[in-house]
């Protein structure tokens, strides 16, 4: 049950420079793959959740195009060959 | 953080003036000025870091009649004014009486009209900081993310210059800013999405090999763009006389307005350049896109993302990332944040232009009808100085008012005909015509 994982710019140093990851997720929601990710590049994990657990505040992750905020969060489930993109909040204008 | 920190710069020999570090504003991480706005440690966004040296006024008032005045307080270098750019700022602070009389005001008020910037919104500025850090970078494109104003305002910028520009849109917004962004030129790519959906997208086309001497001006060089709408706290307390006005209302979409126009207040006094006098700051929000409000309202911290319906294009942002800054700021000056219906946004845009003479977009008719509703709601202070800031020009966003106006009346070009129709419409006396 593999996902994708689209790394952005500033954590790309944790996975050799890749902009994309492959993971085999043990549970098949946002958290599980987000655990699969640290596996894979040891630290990401504690750059996208916060020391609670929690998504950090400045951090989207989406489920194909929709942000996980509007799902439901780090419990969303991530079906196969979903593709999860993790990007840095802008505040835009 | 403080404000003033480090060993001064000599603001007159550096490219970036007195900013000496980009800084996390969650955790405080210091980084080298380059092209970055996301921190490393934490995903925080960041901001520019200044050693301000001694600025006094004679100094300011003695600089170029546009936002470069302020350059010892800006992240540019001393000869940003010199390089091709639109010069933006110095707009009008109008003497609001009749909107004054209208709304009940017995203090003073004022309209800071920011839409005689040169693409005729308050954009001009930030991308003229952040078209200068794009040049000390060595950033040949620049590019945006926008909502209509900003992509004016980029492509505009880089015709002046002579460079390449990258605008990206959602594909509904309205032609009055896709049309002047077209004829500005440059490529203009609009994508079928919010915009929140536009702001990712660039986001991750920044780790993309086709941008690597791009810079996205609200993304990658963001934190010298923001800068630049502390001119407008500035202006506002010098074009006042050097002092800090009681109270103000600014529109929010991202945020980053309100909070940098307090940045800019707050900077003034810990220079010594106005009085440490208190002041209130007020946010302006549709209810078609109210996050910030929304969390104001219910005491949150942090900000729910929304999905904006609003015909204020301009401010639908339905994910703010300075929103949580925004609500610090109007909690810590003891003001507030409204959002205003579809229907009182027009009658705002009407009742400024009827008053005053000035023809606002629909950000500028939240920000008046959020005025209206404060002081009916009785928590702005009606006899207080306030000033209210209109980010933009009416004749971009046509579409918002048009069905709510008319012509008077039609008539074949006929003396009986205009006579009969004048008379009926009341605007004078059949005596009156008679000469």
């Amino acid at each position: 049950m593999s996902v994708t994982v689209r790394i952005p710019t500033i954590l790309r140093t944790y996975a050799d420079g890749a902009s994309e990851l492959t993971v085999d997720p043990a549970t098949q929601t946002v958290a599980g793959v987000i655990d699969a990710l640290d596996a894979k590049a040891p630290g990401i994990g504690a750059r996208i959740l916060d020391d609670g657990g929690s998504l950090r505040r400045f951090v989207h992750v989406y489920i194909d195009d929709e942000d996980v905020r509007f799902l439901s969060g780090l419990d969303t489930a991530t079906p196969e060959r979903t593709v999860v993109s993790v990007v840095p909040a802008v505040a835009g204008g | 953080m403080s404000l003033v920190q480090d060993t001064p710069v000599d603001a007159a020999l550096s490219p970036f003036g007195p900013a000496v570090a980009l800084s996390c504003r969650e955790c405080g991480a210091r980084y080298d000025l380059g092209a970055a706005y996301s921190c490393v440690e934490c995903f925080g966004p960041l901001e520019v870091a200044y050693a301000f040296g001694t600025v006094t006024r004679e100094q300011i008032e003695a600089g170029p009649a546009s936002i470069w005045r302020y350059q010892p307080l800006l992240p540019v270098a001393p000869w940003a004014a010199d390089e091709p750019n639109l010069a933006p700022g110095l707009t009008k602070l109008v003497d609001a009486r009749n909107l004054a009389a209208a709304l009940g005001v017995t203090g003073r008020l004022w309209v800071k009209d920011d839409s005689g910037n040169p693409t005729h919104s308050f954009k001009d500025r930030v991308v003229a900081v952040a078209q200068s850090a794009a040049r000390r970078l060595g950033l040949t494109t620049i590019a945006c993310a926008s909502t209509g104003n900003l992509a004016n305002a980029v492509a505009a910028a880089a015709a002046r210059a002579g460079q390449r520009s990258v605008v990206v849109i959602p594909s509904n917004l309205e032609a009055g800013k896709t049309v002047t962004t077209a004829t500005y030129g440059g490529t203009l790519l609009a994508v079928e999405g919010s915009y929140d959906d536009v702001n990712r997208l660039c986001s991750e086309l920044i780790g993309e090999a086709i941008t690597a001497d791009w810079g996205f001006v609200n993304v990658n060089l963001r934190p010298y763009y923001a800068e630049g709408s502390k001119t407008l706290g500035y202006e506002v307390a010098e074009q006042l006389g050097w002092r800090l006005p009681q109270q103000v209302v600014v529109p929010i979409a991202s945020g980053a307005l309100l909070t940098k126009i307090d940045k800019g207040f707050r900077e003034l006094v810990s220079l010594g350049l106005v009085e440490d006098a208190p002041y209130r700051v007020f946010g302006a929000q549709a209810a078609g896109c109210s996050p910030v409000a929304q969390a104001f309202d219910n005491g949150w911290d942090a900000v729910r993302p929304v999905k904006p319906d609003t015909i204020a294009k301009s401010l639908a942002i339905g994910n703010p990332a300075d929103g949580p800054y925004a609500l610090d700021v109007v909690r810590r000056t003891g003001g507030a944040i409204a959002a205003v219906s579809e229907e009182e946004i027009v009658e705002g845009i009407r009742l400024l232009a009827e008053t005053e003479g000035i023809f606002a977009e629909t950000a500028g008719g939240v920000t008046i009808a959020t005025l209206r509703r404060l002081i009916a709601d009785g928590r702005i202070d009606p006899t207080a100085d306030t000033v209210v800031y209109n980010t933009g020009d009416g004749l971009k966003t046509l579409d918002a008012v048009a069905e709510h106006v008319s012509v008077t009346a039609t008539v074949r070009p006929r003396l009986d005909e205009a006579l009969a129709a004048l008379v009926a419409e009341g605007s004078t006396t059949s005596e009156g015509t008679a000469s």
